[in-house]
């Protein structure tokens, strides 16, 4: 396809007006997000729908860390995020492993469980799950985001490590265990180091959505010290006369694991997606 | 470990290996579906109990059975109705763009330009925005006061004049469905890439051997082989779609007039302000029916017209 | 070294049975050559001597002892993968001496042995690179190397040659026999090509849907076939094979042509002569008469595909070179003594 736009100049043309109307509509909320969290409080309505404010400051993303509940957030987000992710991760490599080199009985059941819970609204086991963790006295605990995220993920995740065990050739374990090793060792040995890629990449994935979740979080922790992200800055916004500049600066700093995270892995998506898929 | 004294036998073989055929496989799943089995299987189970009682939270103690009282008001209760309505329009309208623009990223991310690398990092982040981000910058993005977006669609013609479209009931939906379009395209980019770059490169020369047009090969090539893909993702995205409640929670809060106000927003409102776990349930269930209903109904007629 | 037994062994995927009543015995040093075409069976049965799947029923033995249900760790085998199966994360020393990294084995005790094995092989200026970094020789190299340094009871090869060329198959045939020599180890070897069957075997076992089909030496299995299908596998160009009817004191070809088979009882219902075994003459007084159709000058043989009046195409190789063409008439002798006679089931009629 590439060549038949070598040959229409045209179609050149539409093609890289497609990139830039792209990127455009890809980066603009975020940089007016970046643009109002660098606005000065006083500007920020009278200058509202300027492109750039007049004056700019770093006043706001001071003002958030130091002064606020800011990093105790950050820091409940974080820990919630990349101990679900870990997790996550070693859970679904074992089972997607499991998918991708056995046949067993029983096979076809469980996909159609974990397909089951794909389907159904989250929403739907929000209030007996609030009832079991209450009940268990594990609100207000981060481990109870932890082991609900954790449940949540392991699905979709299953189907990523699946994907990318696929790509990897069932000789590399049968050589293996010739060579001495049980099928655990081989595991270990041989499989996972080639799976570093997919292993990162579902981490990455799983932390992202972990970081981003906001109706459990909202549910299950009323306390401001433990308050993940999402939950925090919605209770700014209701509790206090809104300090907009805060929130977006709040905004922007929140934005930078997930989206580092998710920059480095999305190439590592395609890639396992496309392997996976290739073995049908 | 060798063993040669056993009387020859294929029950012996059988025994041993088709148990460690079964065993083997069930030890690598048993943490995940545990974990599942706790945490997500058995709150179904109880959920769909509890949409036949009356669960009050701030009345503990007097949860009571009443069978099909729920499901009853359900069927009279208006907002019911117009959330269900509310939730087609904001499924397919999301769905329509998101597939769209998914797939154009696609064909585009398929050909070859400078620093597409780059290009392709950069147009995935609305992926990785968390979605409370999402819904307040483009709550932003509405609002007149702040932001260039009602100015632009006055300009063009497509509001009479800059107003937040946020507070209209005709035109709500239309906000939180914006921000979904700029948080989906990446999902679909991505799915559908990899399907086009699974998509074998000599199909591609042997029909420009033979004289086909773009479009030809597009139509008869690329869109037979991506149907399969297609047709998972869309399944899979309506059902997200469809049960997405964060953005429409943070943007509009269901109103104005519950003009936005989904099935999913329904339900957490009603389990998180009014507490009424009976009824959250209960609303649960129905859209799970739904939803239900129209997988089943998408595999059938997949089966039917997609050949591959 | 080690002698393998399989003794009535059986192997089904669910209700589909792939392999039926095999026995063979394989003795201390010797060489076996699993050959048959594609979904024979062959690789299934190798993997069942290595323990990569197991024996529906039946008793594999190696020195005596029952092996069936030993995991392919204890059994002391080596195997040789058709892709090579190499670490690709590891360099060409530690894939081979991973075995022995595995069991613990002393550090110096390892390399001394891999660079033993790499020395044999010509390797040793490549045990420092990746496997993606070497060609397909050299791949194959490094996983016979892999084997060699584990010092097994037997070797075992899965189609170690499909993935190379013409040439680089030769060289590598002629490397595995001179293992073999070197080592005096007993080998397994499959492979859908009836050369090298032919060329390495001190004994092949010819199999067809999972049934063997006969177990002898290569001479044996080209001289005396034991039905029609060994007989067509073994032997290049194709033995050909003409439907014939009974005659009192031997058989009829469809052209009227009477041929004795002396002591040959039973019913021959078709009559098999290798190419090789067919004379070109002038084509006055002959018996058989034809037309050359296709001429193959190949400079140390000749191929002549000929059109027989009223028989059909018949395959002929002479040696050296004829000089035939396309078109030209000629007549057909057959050599006395090297016809096969194969009754209605394909099995072979011998005196």
């Amino acid at each position: 396809m590439a060549v038949a736009a070598r040959r229409n100049p045209l179609l050149t043309l539409g093609k890289y007006a497609a990139i830039l109307f792209y990127l455009g509509f890809a980066l603009f909320p975020l940089y007016w997000l970046l643009k109002i969290a660098i606005t000065p409080d006083k500007l920020i309505f009278t200058e509202g729908t300027a492109f750039w404010p007049s004056t700019t400051t770093l006043g706001n993303f001071t003002k958030v860390i130091w002064q606020t509940d800011f990093l105790r957030f950050f820091w409940n987000s974080l820990i919630v995020s990349l101990v679900s992710a870990a997790i996550t991760t070693v859970i679904a490599a074992a089972s997607g492993y499991a998918f991708s080199r056995f046949r067993f009985r029983g096979q076809k059941l469980v996909i159609a469980l974990m397909l089951l819970t794909q389907m159904f609204p989250l929403l739907m086991i929000i209030a007996p799950i609030y009832k079991i963790v209450a009940t268990l006295g594990l609100l207000n605990s981060l481990s109870s985001l932890i082991l609900v995220y954790t449940a949540f993920n392991i699905p979709f995740a299953t189907f990523l490590m699946q994907s990318f065990f696929d790509g990897i050739p069932k000789d590399l374990e049968d050589a293996a265990m010739m060579d001495g090793c049980t099928r655990f060792q081989a595991l270990r040995k041989v499989i996972l180091p080639l799976t570093l890629p997919g292993l990162g990449a579902t981490l990455g994935f799983i932390f992202t959505a972990a970081w981003s979740e906001v109706l459990f979080a909202l549910m299950l922790i009323r306390s401001e010290d433990s308050m993940t992200f999402p939950v925090g800055m919605l209770t700014f916004v209701s509790k206090f006369s809104v300090d907009w500049g805060q929130m977006m600066a709040a905004g922007v700093l929140a934005l930078i694991p997930s989206c580092l995270f998710f920059i480095f892995i999305q190439r590592y998506l395609v890639q396992g997606l496309t392997s996976g898929a290739v073995k049908g | 470990m060798t063993q040669g004294t056993q009387a020859p036998g294929a029950t012996r073989a059988h025994q041993r290996f088709v148990w460690s055929r079964l065993i083997e496989p069930y030890l690598y799943l048993t943490p995940a579906l545990v974990l599942i089995a706790l945490v997500m299987l058995i709150p179904l189970v109880v959920g769909v109990s509890y949409s036949f009682q009356s669960i009050m939270l701030l009345k503990p103690g007097e949860a009571e059975w009443v069978a099909l009282d729920n499901y009853l008001a359900l069927w009279s209760d208006k907002k019911f109705w117009i959330s269900l309505e509310n939730t087609l329009v904001w499924t397919f309208g999301s769905l329509f763009f998101q597939f769209t623009l998914g797939l154009g990223l696609a064909l585009l991310l398929n050909t070859r330009f400078p620093m597409k690398r780059l290009f392709q990092a950069i147009v995935f982040l609305p992926w990785a925005v968390p979605t409370f981000l999402t819904a307040l910058t483009w709550a932003w993005l509405f609002n007149p006061v702040i932001g260039p977006l009602p100015h632009w669609l006055a300009a063009i013609g497509i509001l009479p004049e800059p107003f937040n479209i946020l507070g209209d009931p005709d035109l709500a939906i239309w906000g939180p469905i914006a921000a979904n379009i700029w948080f989906g395209v990446p999902f679909f980019a991505i799915t559908l890439l990899a399907a086009l770059q699974s998509i074998p490169s000599e199909l591609y020369e042997a029909a420009e051997i033979d004289g086909a047009t773009a479009w030809q090969t597009f139509t008869k090539i690329t869109l037979p082989f991506l149907a399969p893909m297609i047709a998972i993702t869309v399944m899979l995205r309506t059902i997200w779609i469809a049960n997405f409640a964060d953005l429409i929670f943070i943007m509009t809060g269901g109103g104005p007039a519950n003009s936005t106000q989904i099935l999913s927003t329904y339900i957490f409102t009603t389990a998180f302000k009014k507490l009424d776990f009976g009824y959250a349930s209960t609303l649960a269930v129905a859209l799970l029916f739904l939803l239900f209903v129209y997988a089943v109904v998408l595999l059938a007629l997949r089966r039917r017209f997609v050949r591959l | 070294m080690a002698r393998l037994d399989l003794l009535g062994i059986e192997k089904r995927f669910g209700s589909i049975e792939v392999l039926r009543d095999v026995n063979l015995s394989i003795a201390d040093g010797e060489f076996i050559v699993l050959v048959g075409p594609s979904g024979c069976g062959k690789s299934t049965l190798l993997r069942m001597i290595a323990g990569l799947e197991d024996i529906s029923a039946g008793d594999f033995l190696i020195d005596g002892e029952r092996m069936n249900e030993v995991a392919p760790r204890h059994r002391d085998i080596a195997m040789v993968f058709q892709s090579y199966a190499l670490y690709p994360h590891m360099d060409v020393a530690r894939n081979m001496g991973f075995s022995m990294e595995i069991r613990g084995a002393e550090a110096s005790v390892r390399s001394s042995r891999v660079a033993a094995a790499a020395r044999t092989l010509g390797l040793d200026r490549l045990t420092q690179r990746l496997p993606r970094a070497l060609s397909g020789g050299q791949r194959q190299r490094v996983a016979m190397g892999r084997a060699i340094v584990r010092e097994p009871r037997a070797f075992l090869f899965d189609e170690p040659l499909s993935n190379l060329d013409a040439a680089l198959r030769v060289e590598m045939r002629l490397e595995i026999a001179r293992l073999h020599r070197r080592l005096n180890a007993t080998m397994v070897y499959v492979t859908h090509d009836q050369v090298e069957a032919l060329t390495l075997a001190d004994r092949i076992v010819v199999l067809n849907g999972g049934i063997v089909q006969q177990i002898g030496t290569p001479l044996e299995l080209y001289q005396t076939p034991a039905n029609r299908f060994v007989a067509q596998f073994i032997g290049s160009p194709t033995m050909n094979i003409l439907g014939v009817s009974r005659t009192e004191r031997g058989v009829r070809l469809a052209n009227g042509t009477e041929i004795a088979l002396p002591g040959i009882d039973g019913p021959v219902a078709e009559l098999g002569i290798r190419p090789e075994h067919l004379d070109i003459t002038d084509p006055s007084g002959a018996a058989l008469t034809g037309t050359a159709d296709v001429v193959e000058h190949l400079g140390s043989d000749t191929n002549v595909y000929v059109l027989v009046d009223g028989l059909g195409p018949l395959m002929v190789r002479q040696h050296g070179h004829i000089g035939l063409r396309a078109g030209d008439r000629l007549g057909l002798t057959i050599q006395p003594g090297q016809t096969h006679a194969f009754a209605t089931d394909g099995r072979a009629l011998r005196t």
